[in-house]
């Protein structure tokens, strides 16, 4: 049993599902095409008085304008596929032949995740990119976005990165919770549910409960600049986005070898 | 048919004390048994026995409360590669829907560093090359039992655990499965495979362990199993039923109505632990007439039901 060998059955595992090719390119139009939508519209009515506001958040914040509306919308595939990466092998039995073959378990986990964090990335930074040039191509004739603006490098390359966590975030809650419909359900709560209703509730401390939130926090470092309401700056927030993480990924871990498979 | 050597571990299971619960519930009671290499080791036991349970024991995908299960004097865990040691089927059903037969087989092959052919081979034992790139949720039962043979046959392994593999097979499947586990165990290998029909295990099995409500009912030959449970039943048919009775219930044996018993007033009963001509002495030395006195062969099925009737989980008694 080799680490080469187990990525390799990952690798077939994840590859040979039809969900997999699904959500990958549900992502991909959703994330791509909502952005380039949405730009168009900004564009298409810049000179219309209700769209000031736009106007400047594209200047202070670029990337959470072009970014927001179309990965905002296809994070929720990646949530969904981290999800069924883990918890299809539940549901189908299937991980009673991987535990079989590999009585350890801790390396399926891993080789997993690493398979899936590699695949997730490589899918956003294509789609992160493709969705860049393309808006700001959009734009280009209003406002000149480009990626040796301030802090522009760092939330492009910081929206590939949360989209990678949030796959190994919704992997985790896939494997803790073992039922696909469950799971998806908790993990969309967790990053469109929950975060604005905690933002409705008055008081510093809520705000800051808010701002700790998983995917509130993760969002941060896709943003090119600090907003006045945010507790926490881009790579604090990303790193409270990685502790949530890694504590979930560790539970997993713990309950899939103490639990009967 | 194969093309690597038989794993070198020795192929003995053994269990020592096994014993899991399930909430309340006892599913495996203090367990020990050992299955032999070379033979085809049946285990039986009514539904809800605990036989799939002790298997995932040993396979390490259930933890035991207690006790111990250990294949060649080491725990499922300790094996560096598994599926070359060990071949499992469980449940048939345990397959990604979405996956081709080869993909799954594939994927098992890679986590042993095994090569991909051997994915084809095995696939070819089992007679589903043909359907080797669908997908497996379009498979019948009996396809998806082939391919948990093939995914079993994988690492070529010296011992085999095969729950229910006759489950959704038809008859030449059955008569398929049968001669290849025989064949495996001439080759020297340990097969253990579990089942709660009776005649089948009868016409496959060298060996039976027999459990119920997870307790060890039996550990024998077949042959042994069958001749001690066919011995002892004989038929009886007399007008003077009571008189007779006293006398068989007075050496110690038991006697139950047969049939609707008494009608024209002969009583017809069944006894057991006296054997045919004691019981034909009895009746001469007190002057019954006999009109029937037959020892029973009983089928395999009623031994294996009586043996176990006190350890079915669900019964319908009430309905009787």
């Amino acid at each position: 049993m080799t680490a080469v060998g187990l990525l390799e059955a990952e690798w077939t595992k994840i590859r040979s599902v039809r969900s997999t090719v699904w959500s990958l390119l549900t992502f991909v139009v959703v994330a791509i095409g909502f952005s380039a939508l949405i730009s168009t519209v900004i564009s298409h009515d810049w000179n219309s008085p209700g769209n000031h506001p736009n106007h400047a958040r594209l200047l202070t914040d670029p990337t959470a304008v072009i970014f927001g509306a179309g990965l905002g919308l296809g994070q929720l595939a990646i949530c969904v596929l981290g999800v069924l990466v883990i918890s299809s092998e539940y549901t189908s039995g299937a991980i009673r032949a991987s535990l079989l073959a590999v009585p350890h378990r801790i390396p399926v986990l891993v080789a997993k995740s690493v398979v899936w964090a590699v695949l997730d990335f490589v899918i956003s930074a294509i789609t992160v990119f493709v969705t860049f040039f393309l808006t700001t191509a959009i734009l280009h004739s209003h406002v000149s976005i480009s990626l040796s603006g301030p802090g522009v490098t760092r939330a492009v390359i910081g929206a590939i990165l949360y989209l990678t966590v949030l796959g190994l975030f919704a992997l985790a809650i896939g494997g803790l919770i073992r039922h696909t419909a469950g799971a998806i359900a908790i993990v969309i709560a967790l990053v469109i549910v929950v975060p604005p209703l905690v933002g409705l509730i008055p008081g510093t401390i809520a705000n800051h409960i808010h701002g700790y939130l998983p995917t509130v926090a993760g969002g941060l470092v896709s943003q090119t600049s600090q907003q006045p309401a945010d507790v926490l700056s881009a790579w604090q927030g990303f790193g409270v986005f990685c502790a949530w993480t890694v504590v979930l990924m560790a539970a997993c871990g713990w309950l899939l070898v103490r639990r009967d498979a | 048919m194969t093309s690597l050597p038989v794993a070198e571990v020795t192929g003995l299971i053994e269990t020592r004390e096994l014993t899991k619960r399930f909430g309340d519930k006892v599913a495996v009671d203090h367990l020990s048994f050992t299955v032999s290499p070379g033979r085809v080791t049946g285990f039986l036991g009514p539904n809800g026995a605990g036989k799939s349970t002790t298997m995932r024991l040993i396979l390490g995908l259930d933890r035991p409360q207690s006790g111990s299960a250990m294949i060649g004097g080491r725990t499922y865990a300790q094996l560096s590669r598994p599926l070359a040691t060990v071949g499992a089927l469980l449940e048939a059903r345990a397959l990604h829907p979405g996956r081709s037969a080869r993909n799954h087989l594939l994927f098992l092959a890679q986590t042993q560093g095994l090569p991909a052919r051997r994915a084809d081979e095995v696939l070819d034992l089992v007679g589903l090359r043909e359907v080797a790139r669908k997908r497996v949720g379009g498979f019948s039962l009996g396809m998806t039992q082939r391919l948990g043979i093939a995914a079993a046959m994988l690492g070529n392994p010296g011992v085999l655990m095969l729950d229910e593999p006759a489950n959704g097979l038809d008859p030449e499947g059955i008569r398929w499965v049968r001669t290849l586990m025989q064949q495996l165990a001439a080759e020297g290998r340990t097969i253990f495979v579990s089942s709660h029909v009776m005649s089948e295990m009868a016409v496959t099995a060298d060996h039976l362990i027999v459990i119920g409500r997870g307790k060890l009912i039996a550990d024998c030959s077949t042959q042994e199993f069958i001749e001690r449970s066919s011995e002892r039943s004989v038929l009886v048919r007399t007008p003077d039923g009571d008189r007779l009775r006293e006398l068989i219930l007075a050496e110690g044996a038991q006697v139950r109505p047969e049939g609707n018993g008494g009608d024209d007033g002969v009583a017809s009963m069944v006894v057991t632990g006296l054997p045919a001509p004691r019981i034909g002495e009895l009746a001469a030395s007190a002057s019954v007439v006999l009109h029937e006195l037959a020892p029973r062969l009983a089928s395999l099925e009623e031994a294996f039901m009586e043996l176990t009737a006190d350890s079915v989980e669900y019964s319908d008694r009430s309905a009787r």
